[in-house]
């Protein structure tokens, strides 16, 4: 796989006008119907020269692919409408799709088989690499790719690179390009024939076989049967000595048509760590202080103990003129205060915010 | 395609007794693994359950941005890219999952601040992929070298309408069954590392399914080990 993988259309573009070139030679069914036909091509490994490669697997592909066979039948159906439209014919078709098992699925008619060859120059022309690895393409100047079939048409020529090329060295490539592509061909034939001849004879075909036998890093182990002749006894084992699972019982609050709500909410623990964490530090202290509603605070140090909590409450001498903290009715925590008269009104609240003005360093 | 094809030629041995109805005959189908066969990633893997493939990479440790790097362990990213189209939401919920059992094997404490990436290419689908694809994977990451302590595979069971088992579904089994379960394993006291179910099953199902892949997945870690003694033997 590429690193990166590659989606066509981004890094994939110069692979375009290749397989455009490729699929335009396809044969169109006229008047009954125009076929989409959609090729997925998947990199696996970059070793350089993607775009050989790719060719050669996208027209393989199409010279392998089959599509379901179907017939049209055409019907002319004459509607007589009152007022100006006097007759109305309408030619209704039917188109007739029909499954592998009914007919078998026919391939596309593929008129030649155009295939890439990447030339890499360096030394401004002075050296040429045909097939360049990885390596060879990163150092590499330019790159011409020249797509060719095996009766020696042309069908695509791409220079990139800014490479400028003499007019016999573009020659000179497309001879060895004919040279190659008619050897691939040749590649290619055969591999499609022996497929055929393995499907029709019913032997073993398709990826599975393409794994070596004599690698040795390859692998393989025939269909193994498993015995599970015991599994419900373990099942049952398993279940009697589990513990049968907790009841769990919900109980939902409609509060308006669409709006529920399940269970309570844990409730704010900030007080708590600030807490626990005031007691390490005297100085600089805590910025919490609670205020139910905006609450003005004149200058001053205030102490003052809310609540339920008896832990006791420390000074700060911080200057902060305003402070605005909101707590939970419910449960009001100390108030640290840091200046000032904290004037505390009760009111309720839903959501209880706290915003600490003043960040402690442990926090 | 090819797997309507396929499935009559590779016939399971489904003999169910009449008295239960597990059948004991389950089976896991051909497989076969080859290791090292791209050049660029750290460690490959191909893995083929009967006709589904799965094409793995792994590269790492290696170099991680600094957004996604974690102060003390390795970060696992997992890549699953479908046969056909772009990836969709299907898939970033099998690369979760796939993730979610990496990182339960992997020592990423011993490459702080460095990633680990896992690719599959999803080769052919016919039945039991993601399975298929924990497979790959673990033999991939074998290959790479990347620490880990324990081995894991998958196994996928199916349940059909009159509640018997299959082991390691083919597709139609698989559009057929009432049920489908797939469980990563690992190879050191066979527990499981993730299940990801679909479909309706009592709880007396899931355990037998469970026992069942446990079994199943001694036949997957001796293969493992076998092809890794094969490759690493010295004859």
């Amino acid at each position: 796989m590429a690193d990166k993988p590659m989606i066509i259309g981004t890094s994939g573009s110069h692979l375009e006008p290749i397989t455009d070139a490729a699929l335009w030679n396809l044969e169109k069914q006229e008047l009954e119907g125009v076929w989409q036909i959609r090729v997925d091509l998947h990199l696996l490994n970059h070793d350089g020269n993607i775009i050989d490669a790719a060719s050669i697997a996208a027209i393989v592909a199409l010279c392998h692919f089959r599509r379901p066979d179907v017939s049209v039948q055409g019907d002319e159906v004459t509607l007589n409408m009152s007022g100006q439209i006097k007759q109305v014919i309408i030619n209704i078709k039917e188109v007739i799709w029909y499954t592998p098992e009914e007919r078998d699925p026919v391939p596309l008619s593929i008129h030649h088989m155009p295939i890439c060859v990447s030339f890499a120059f360096f030394q401004q022309g002075t050296y040429l690499l045909v097939d360049p690895n990885e390596r060879e393409e990163r150092v590499m100047d330019g790159l011409l790719v020249i797509a060719m079939n095996k009766h020696r048409e042309i069908c695509t020529i791409q220079s990139s690179g800014g490479i400028m090329l003499l007019k016999d060295q573009v020659l000179r490539c497309s001879k060895i390009a004919g040279v190659k592509v008619a050897e691939i061909t040749e590649l290619i034939q055969k591999a499609l024939e022996n497929d055929r001849k393995v499907r029709k004879e019913g032997g073993k075909f398709g990826f599975a076989e393409s794994i070596a036998n004599q690698r040795i890093t390859a692998f393989k182990m025939e269909k193994a049967s498993i015995d599970t002749s015991d599994v419900e006894e373990k099942a049952e084992e398993i279940i009697a000595e589990a513990e049968p699972p907790s009841e769990v019982v919900s109980k939902p609050v409609l509060w308006t048509p669409g709006t529920a709500q399940i269970g309570e909410g844990v409730e704010n623990s900030w007080g708590d760590l600030e807490d626990s964490e005031k007691e390490d530090d005297d100085e600089g202290g805590s910025d919490e202080a609670i205020i139910l509603d905006s609450i003005k605070m004149d200058t001053g140090i205030e102490v003052s103990d809310i609540g339920s909590q008896d832990a006791p409450i420390i000074l700060s001498d911080s200057e902060e003129e305003e402070m605005i903290i909101l707590e939970p009715d419910k449960n009001p925590k100390k108030i640290r205060t840091q200046t000032t008269s904290v004037k505390q009104e009760k009111a309720p609240n839903k959501k209880p915010v706290k915003r600490r003005k003043k960040k402690r360093a442990a926090n | 395609m090819e797997e309507e094809m396929h499935t009559d030629a590779k016939i399971r041995a489904e003999t169910g007794t009449g008295s239960s109805s597990r059948g004991p005959g389950c089976s896991l189908r051909h497989f076969a693994c080859e290791q090292n066969l791209l050049s660029r990633p750290d460690g490959s893997a191909s893995f083929l359950q009967g006709d589904t493939s799965v094409l793995a990479g792994v590269y790492g440790p290696a170099e991680v941005k600094v957004s996604k790097e974690i102060f003390n362990k390795a970060t696992l990213e997992v890549i699953l890219r479908p046969k056909i189209g772009l990836p969709g939401v299907a898939e970033k919920s099998r690369e979760r999952l796939i993730r979610n059992t990496c990182e339960a094997v992997v020592l990423g404490t011993l490459h702080p601040r460095t990633s680990i990436t896992v690719v599959l290419q999803v080769v052919s689908d016919a039945g039991s992929l993601l399975a298929c694809c924990l497979n790959a994977a673990c033999m991939a990451l074998v290959d790479a070298g990347v620490p880990m302590r324990a081995l894991f595979c998958g196994v996928t069971c199916a349940l059909d309408s009159d509640g018997t088992l299959v082991l390691d579904p083919t597709s139609k089994q698989e559009k057929e069954a009432r049920a489908v379960l797939t469980f990563a394993l690992d190879n050191v006291e066979r527990k499981l590392l993730m299940s990801s179910t679909k479909g309706l099953f009592s709880d007396a199902e899931l355990q037998q399914c469970l026992a069942a892949a446990q079994a199943a997945s001694q036949h997957v870690f001796r293969f493992y080990r076998e092809s890794l003694q094969r490759r690493y033997s010295k004859s």
